[in-house]
This record gives C-alpha cells, sequence and structure tokens, in this order.
C-alpha cells in the first residue's frame, strides 16, 4: 500500500472510532502528537453528520429529546455511516436502525416517525412533475377503466403504520401540541406527495395502501383495486382516486394492452 | 450563459434567506451554493436557486469532490457537478484541498492531506480529470487544518503554487483558512499571504471560527463559520487586496445563520475594504 493510501487508511479507521488513538505522525506545532487536535476532526464527522439527522428527522428528536437522539444518531453514524456524498440521502436506513436499537425498544411507533420523515425529505427533493388534472381522467370511457394504468407522482411515498405515527408525527412537528395517543387506537396508512412547492402529508382510507403500492408496481386498475379490497373490505375505488387525484399524487396514465406482453 | 462574477462582495446562500433576497432584492454581486445542497432531482431548492439565478450572479462551491484522496474521483459525483455547471452556469466553479471518502464511506469533513510528492502528484491528476470533465477551470481552496503530518515535505504555500502551475487551476484564498491555519501552525499568517501565489488567486472567502485549545493549552481555532468574520481575517483580507486589487470576495455564514440583515452587515463591511483597495490601486496607477 502507498504511504498516502496507509495514511487515509488510519485516519479514516481512527475518526469513526472513538477508542483508537490518534494516528501517529499527526503533530502540533511542536512536532508532538495532539489527540485534542485529532478530535476536531472526529467531533466534525460524528457530530455533523448527527446534527444533520437531527434536520430531517426533527419529531423524532422531539419524541425522544435531543440528548436521547444524539447519543442514537451517533452510534447510527457508526454502525451506518454515509456511503455517497449526496448527504441528502443520507439516513434512509436510520428507522430500520431506530427499529433494531434496545434503548428504543419501548416506544414501537418511533421507527415509522422516522419513515415519515425521511419520506417527506425524499419527495421534497424528488424530480418535479405536473400532477393530472380530474378533467384528463373523466374523459377515459367506461370500458377501458380496467386496462388503465394511473402513474404515481415521482414525488409520492407511502408509509404504512400500524401504529398512529401520522398523528404522533403531526403532534411533533411546527406547532404540534403533543397529547396522550391510543397507541391500540388502529393503524395510519400515510401518503406524502409535493405535486408542486409543498410537501403534503394525507392519511390514506382503508385499502389505500395495498391498491397505491400496486399502482407503484405497474399494475392496472382492476388489479390494483383487488389489492385494495383484499386489504380493506370496505375498500371504495372511486374515493381512492379521487383522493390520490386531490393530493396530486399522479402524473400519468397508459393502459396496459398498449403495450403487448406486459402483464 | 455564464455569467461572470464581479469584483464584489458576494454571500453564501441559505435557505434562511430565499425569501429575503428575491423580495427584498438586495444589492450583493453575487451569491455562491455548496454543490451537494442541490443534487436532487428537484424541489424547492431548484425553484428557489433557479429564481435567484436569474436575478444575480452565481458561484458554485463543491464540499464533497474527496480530490484529495488517494483513489479515483467518484465519477457520478463528477457527473453531477458537471451537470450543475451546465445547468446553471456559475461564473466560478471552486472545490477544497481536502480528501472526504475512504474506499466506500464518506466521511463528510474536509480532511487534510500531507504535501508530499505522491499526494502533489495524485492531486494534480484528480484535478486534470475535473477540469477535462467539467471543461472549464476549476479554483482549489487552501485548508483550514487542526494538525500537520511528520511526513510532509512541502510548505503549504509551495504545495499549493506546484498543484496550480501543473493543473493551470485558479485559486481560492480563505483568508479565514489562513488565520486558523496560521494560528493551529504557529505560522506568520502574513508571510503567508505574501507567499501565497496571488496571481493565480480568482476569488477570496471570508468567515468566522471558534477558538479553543489544544492540550497543551495552545491556541486551536476551528472553521466553524458560525459568526461574524473576526478583526485579525478583517486585517488579513485588507492586506491581500492591498495587494491583489479587488477580487470577488464571499462572505460565509453556514451554522447558526443570523437574520439577513446581519449577513448583508459583513458584506457591506468587506465591500468598503474592496473598495479601499480599489481606490488605492487607483492612485498607485496614477502616481506611477
Amino acid at each position: 500500500m502507498s504511504p498516502l493510501a496507509e495514511r487515509q487508511r488510519g485516519f479514516a479507521a481512527a475518526l469513526l472510532d472513538a477508542d483508537a488513538g490518534t494516528p501517529a505522525g499527526l503533530v502540533g506545532p511542536d512536532g508532538a502528537p495532539s489527540a485534542r487536535r485529532f478530535a476536531v476532526y472526529r467531533n466534525n464527522v460524528i457530530v455533523g453528520l448527527s446534527e444533520s439527522l437531527m434536520v430531517t428527522f426533527p419529531a423524532v428528536c422531539r419524541i425522544v429529546g435531543e440528548e436521547f437522539f444524539l447519543a442514537m444518531a451517533r452510534a447510527y453514524v457508526v454502525a451506518d455511516p454515509p456511503r455517497s456524498p449526496m448527504l441528502l440521502e443520507y439516513g434512509a436506513g436510520f428507522a430500520d436502525f431506530i427499529a433494531r436499537f434496545p434503548p428504543a425498544a419501548e416506544l414501537q411507533y418511533l421507527p415509522d416517525v422516522a419513515r415519515i420523515e425521511n419520506a417527506w425529505k425524499e419527495s421534497f427533493h424528488s424530480a418535479e412533475a405536473a400532477p393530472l388534472p380530474l378533467a384528463a381522467l373523466a374523459a377515459i370511457p367506461e370500458a377501458r377503466m380496467t386496462a388503465l394504468r394511473l402513474h404515481l407522482h415521482p414525488s409520492l411515498r407511502l408509509v404504512p403504520s400500524r401504529f398512529p405515527a401520522l398523528t404522533i408525527w403531526r403532534m411533533n412537528v411546527d406547532d404540534g401540541v403533543p397529547s396522550p395517543v391510543d397507541l391500540a387506537a388502529g393503524g395510519e396508512d400515510v401518503l406524502i406527495v409535493r405535486p408542486a412547492a409543498q410537501v403534503e402529508v394525507r392519511m390514506v382510507p382503508p385499502g389505500g395502501a395495498a391498491f397505491i403500492g400496486r399502482l407503484g408496481e405497474g399494475a392496472a386498475l382492476g388489479a390494483a383495486a383487488s389489492a385494495g379490497l383484499g386489504a380493506s373490505s370496505t375498500f371504495d375505488l372511486a374515493a381512492n382516486i379521487a383522493g390520490l387525484v386531490s393530493a396530486g399524487a399522479l402524473s400519468g396514465y397508459d393502459f396496459i394492452d398498449d403495450h403487448p406482453g406486459a402483464a | 450563459m455564464r455569467e461572470e462574477i464581479p469584483a464584489r462582495v458576494g454571500v453564501g446562500l441559505k435557505p434562511k434567506h430565499y425569501r429575503d433576497i428575491l423580495d427584498g432584492r438586495p444589492d450583493v454581486g453575487f451569491f455562491e451554493v455548496h454543490a451537494e445542497n442541490y443534487m436532487g432531482a428537484g424541489g424547492p431548492p431548484h425553484r428557489y436557486l433557479a429564481a435567484i439565478r436569474e436575478l444575480y450572479p452565481l458561484s458554485l462551491h463543491g464540499v464533497g469532490l474527496s480530490i484529495g484522496a488517494d483513489r479515483p474521483l467518484d465519477r457520478a459525483h463528477l457527473l453531477r457537478l458537471e451537470g450543475l455547471n451546465r445547468r446553471y452556469a456559475p461564473g466560478l466553479f471552486s472545490e477544497h484541498l481536502a480528501w472526504s471518502t475512504h474506499e466506500a464511506t464518506f466521511l463528510n469533513d474536509l480532511l487534510p492531506v500531507p504535501y508530499t510528492d505522491e499526494t502533489l502528484a495524485r492531486i494534480a491528476e484528480h484535478i486534470d480529470e475535473v477540469q477535462e470533465t467539467v471543461g472549464r477551470q476549476m479554483l482549489l481552496e487552501n485548508p483550514s487544518t487542526y494538525l500537520a503530518f511528520a511526513e510532509s515535505t512541502y510548505p503549504e504555500v509551495d504545495f499549493i503554487r506546484a498543484i496550480a502551475t501543473r493543473t493551470g487551476c485558479g485559486l481560492l484564498l480563505d483568508v479565514n483558512n489562513v488565520h486558523v491555519s496560521a494560528t493551529n501552525q504557529q505560522w506568520d499568517p502574513l508571510a503567508y499571504i505574501d507567499a501565497f501565489p496571488l496571481e493565480h488567486v480568482r476569488e477570496i472567502h471570508l468567515g468566522g471560527h471558534a477558538p479553543e485549545i489544544d492540550d497543551a493549552g495552545r491556541p486551536l481555532l476551528i472553521d466553524t463559520h458560525d459568526r461574524e468574520v473576526d478583526e485579525i481575517v478583517w486585517g488579513l483580507f485588507a492586506h491581500t487586496v492591498s495587494r491583489t486589487g479587488p477580487l470577488p470576495t464571499l462572505v460565509e455564514w453556514d451554522a447558526n445563520v443570523p437574520e439577513w440583515s446581519v449577513l448583508k452587515a459583513e458584506a457591506e463591511r468587506a465591500e468598503s475594504i474592496l473598495l479601499a483597495a480599489d481606490a488605492e490601486g487607483a492612485r498607485r496607477v496614477s502616481a506611477g
């Protein structure tokens, strides 16, 4: 290994391991090693990344408190540091990490709140697309409906939860006021979409998550509706489509029989 | 089309100030953005930046390319930089004398390099690749450092001059970094500036730092960009521009970002120093 490669390997390893000593040959102005000086870099990396997670996950931070959050974020940064200079994407695995983080085990809904926040950020930075207007759908002949394939807006994200995760998220962002929540009250499936400049967060009606999930996989309307009905006996196809259109969550459509060979 | 950055004072663009800028149209020379904050596919950051770019010249400052790493540049990242250069046609494009990636990990800090022939060769190769891919000159920024490498064989200024000579890149002189490094390394900051290859400098940065102390009780300055520019740095800036004449100068404030009016006041102070340097230069020309 070249001297530079060896130097950077040792430097990088010591940055992420607080128990590692200061690599040899990193010195102060007197030529003597300085742990305090090396610690500046270690602090910049670990604290910098932890604070960037605090920006992405404000509700998680408010729920557990800043001290707990920073300890949890630090553990995550060391276990799963960024793999790309695209820091806008960092934190996608934080919700799964929280689910496996023993000190947070009691807060079973916390990973889903983190999933909402990561989805919000992804939606915020996603590609632009004009939302499909209702008039465009109204023009489609009835007979073509089962072959219709609705295209989800590129900013759409779905976070299904068996907890009231949306209620909890809302009361912990902006001017939200935390109040007691009945965790057994049933799940909330959350739709996040940014049809224009603003990210919008909505609750999905029963069966809607399964329906939207199938649409996202490229299923035709008939097949997606079956999935919705399979998930909930009260699934209402018309209401679900109207909800997606009014949310600006669709960006276009085509027909499955226009693509011979498509499933 | 690329719009040249005037020899005036610009301000680092922060989301907190988007509305102040679009509504108030403040008289500043240009805005500069961290490239990585605009690498999403779409969304409000691009909407605001496009609107502000309509009104002001723009400078693009990368913080994640890891030019000093002993590994090939991340091609995907370099192409993202190239894409931003095409999309926003910034008047200046800069990166750092630093590394921040190792194997698969992005370390998210501007880490220092040893000043050796090996590092010089590696960095020169990387800058050649950047300038070829992006199709323009890049500026390289001098680092703020907290420690030195026992294996270094070049003084920092000589190392930077060698890079500029070898690659044809321009230089971005961060005067706060000069003060931070000079304090931490016990160099003379005026001697550093006087020895710096000022003929290659195309832009100046100013920012704030935090004073701490090291294990031996010596001052240790941290490049935090979270407060006003220090008085000593204002003095070094005046010294620099008295030698170079007015250059595009950026005021950076990246953490604990203040109200727009506070940042604007810093920019006005920098502008008055640039104007004084300009007047001094004019006097020298007419006297000569």
